[in-house]
């Protein structure tokens, strides 16, 4: 509709997350409760200093800055959070829980929101990325120890298909002939894959 | 001096040059280093990621294993260091483990490796191995993000700028530069999964080495050696500039320091052939 136009928040400055009409008026606090609880983490402690942002070395890449997305979390903006490019796209480096003046684990936070959306199966906003962290573990699980070529061989499969996996060919010769490749994977492990199965169930 | 070893999974792999560096300069330095017995993944980024309690059980599991050992437990690689440290933390304050039954005295230390050559192996061990002075190259030391960061879990000392590299590599004469990008992030596991934004981290990092006067960079972490090593190549026809940066790992300038043979083996399985600065250094 012509005049149905998405507003842009004026505090956080995103896109149809309309903070002065339906959100700060009634704050939902249920899904900064759940975020706490997972996490452990006290969000609402964030007085929004930025210096998490400040030393994010992906920022860049961000569709909400650090600070931002917590204080998304703050305002129960769950969806925005959830679908976001930037936890996904967060490299795990822990600079800004290494800086952050109120303690908060920010890192830890991303990591909780990355396991709520995955739980919720909401299709990750970089689909690659998970894919990645499936490969990884499944090849963990199988063989106790990551096995890097079998590892990147299925990440590449399953997130580029089988031209990316032919791509790939030329560069594993070339690791081959550098040996840097281990040939045989490792033997499976019973008591890693009982952590496994524990951590299914328990989540 | 005998401690534990937990070399991590890349160690066997991509990193091996890292692995056998370790070896040959544990030899000269009479240090014997026991790999933990059946040692397994600590789980990585991927298991944090996924679960709390995955990652948590799969990095306890091995510190089960060095417990029984007792001994001091060394670590190469900065992700399975401090998910070995995270995990430690968790076993320290009596919390259960998922999925594993474990007993937990704790009462040995775990380290990086350049902190643990460095602070116990000592450089007056490391001053008298040296055959040939690294006087003639001027490396920045990068660690990375995880050996380091955050400092309540890894216990670093000094966690915007360490020590344990630059101290060891001064201790062969190298000209160690000065430079404030020692623990920013090379993006990680993003090599894979956004390398267009690994490539722009790591090109910050080669161009800030330069700027600092370095003519080379020393790591001490599998991931980074590699983010920084592979695409250079690749680095280069995005910024339309020549990158050709030589990464060492730290350990494999000590076994040029002490003249051990080895050396041609482990810089033969780099991307970037750091042979033709060694020779211009007069150093093989």
């Amino acid at each position: 509709m012509a005049n149905q136009k998405t507003e842009e928040c004026p505090v956080i400055g995103l896109q149809g997350a309309s903070c002065t009409g339906r959100s700060v008026s009634v704050l939902n606090s249920s899904f900064r409760k759940q975020v706490e609880e997972k996490s452990g983490e006290k969000v609402s402690a964030c007085y929004q200093c930025e210096k998490c942002t400040n030393g994010c070395p992906v920022e860049f890449a961000m569709d909400i800055a650090p600070h931002k997305l917590i204080y998304c979390v703050q305002l129960g903006l769950r969806d925005e959070v959830l679908n976001s490019d930037t936890i996904w796209v967060c490299a795990s480096c822990e600079t800004c829980t290494t800086r952050c003046p109120n303690g908060i684990d920010i890192a830890h936070i991303m990591d909780s929101l990355r396991q709520i959306s995955q739980s919720e199966g909401i299709k990750a906003s970089q689909e690659q990325v998970p894919i990645f962290h499936n490969a990884f573990l499944s090849s963990v699980r199988r063989f106790g120890r990551v096995h890097e070529g079998e590892m990147a061989a299925v990440y590449t499969l399953r997130s580029s298909g089988l031209k990316g996996l032919m791509g790939m060919a030329g560069m594993g010769l070339d690791m081959f002939r550098k040996g840097k490749v281990k040939i045989l994977p490792h033997r499976p492990n019973k008591q890693v894959k009982d952590i496994f199965r524990a951590a299914e169930r328990k989540g | 001096m005998e401690v534990s070893l937990y070399p991590g999974c890349s160690l066997h792999g991509l990193a091996r040059a890292y692995n056998e560096s370790i070896e040959a300069v544990s030899k000269t330095l009479g240090v014997e280093l026991r790999e933990l017995d059946d040692w397994t993944c600590c789980g990585s980024s991927s298991a944090h990621v996924t679960s709390d309690k995955l990652a948590v059980a799969l990095a306890a599991r091995n510190l089960g294993i060095a417990d029984k050992v007792g001994m001091d437990l060394v670590v190469p690689c900065a992700a399975c260091y401090q998910r070995l440290k995270t995990a430690e933390k968790h076993l320290k304050q009596g919390k259960p483990v998922e999925g594993l039954s474990i007993k937990y005295e704790g009462n040995f230390h775990i380290k990086p490796m350049p902190d643990f050559l460095w602070e116990n192996v000592g450089e007056k061990a490391l001053r008298e191995r040296v055959k040939k002075s690294l006087k003639a190259l001027n490396p920045v030391c990068y660690y990375g993000c995880l050996t380091v960061r955050p400092p309540k879990v890894t216990d670093a000392k000094n966690p915007e700028d360490p020590q344990g590299m630059d101290n060891v590599l001064r201790s062969l004469e190298a000209k160690v530069r000065n430079w404030s990008f020692k623990t920013d992030c090379c993006g990680g596991n993003l090599a894979l999964t956004r390398p267009d934004l690994h490539m722009k981290l790591a090109q910050r990092i080669l161009d800030m080495a330069e700027e600092a006067g370095a003519d080379c960079i020393a790591v001490a972490c599998p991931m980074c050696h590699d983010n920084l090593d592979s695409k250079q190549k690749e680095i280069s026809i995005e910024a339309g500039k020549s990158y050709n940066v030589p990464i060492f790992y730290f350990t494999e300038l000590m076994g040029l320091a002490f003249n051990d043979p080895a050396l041609e083996t482990w810089l033969g399985r780099h991307t970037v052939d750091p042979r033709p600065l060694l020779r211009q250094r007069g150093l093989i």
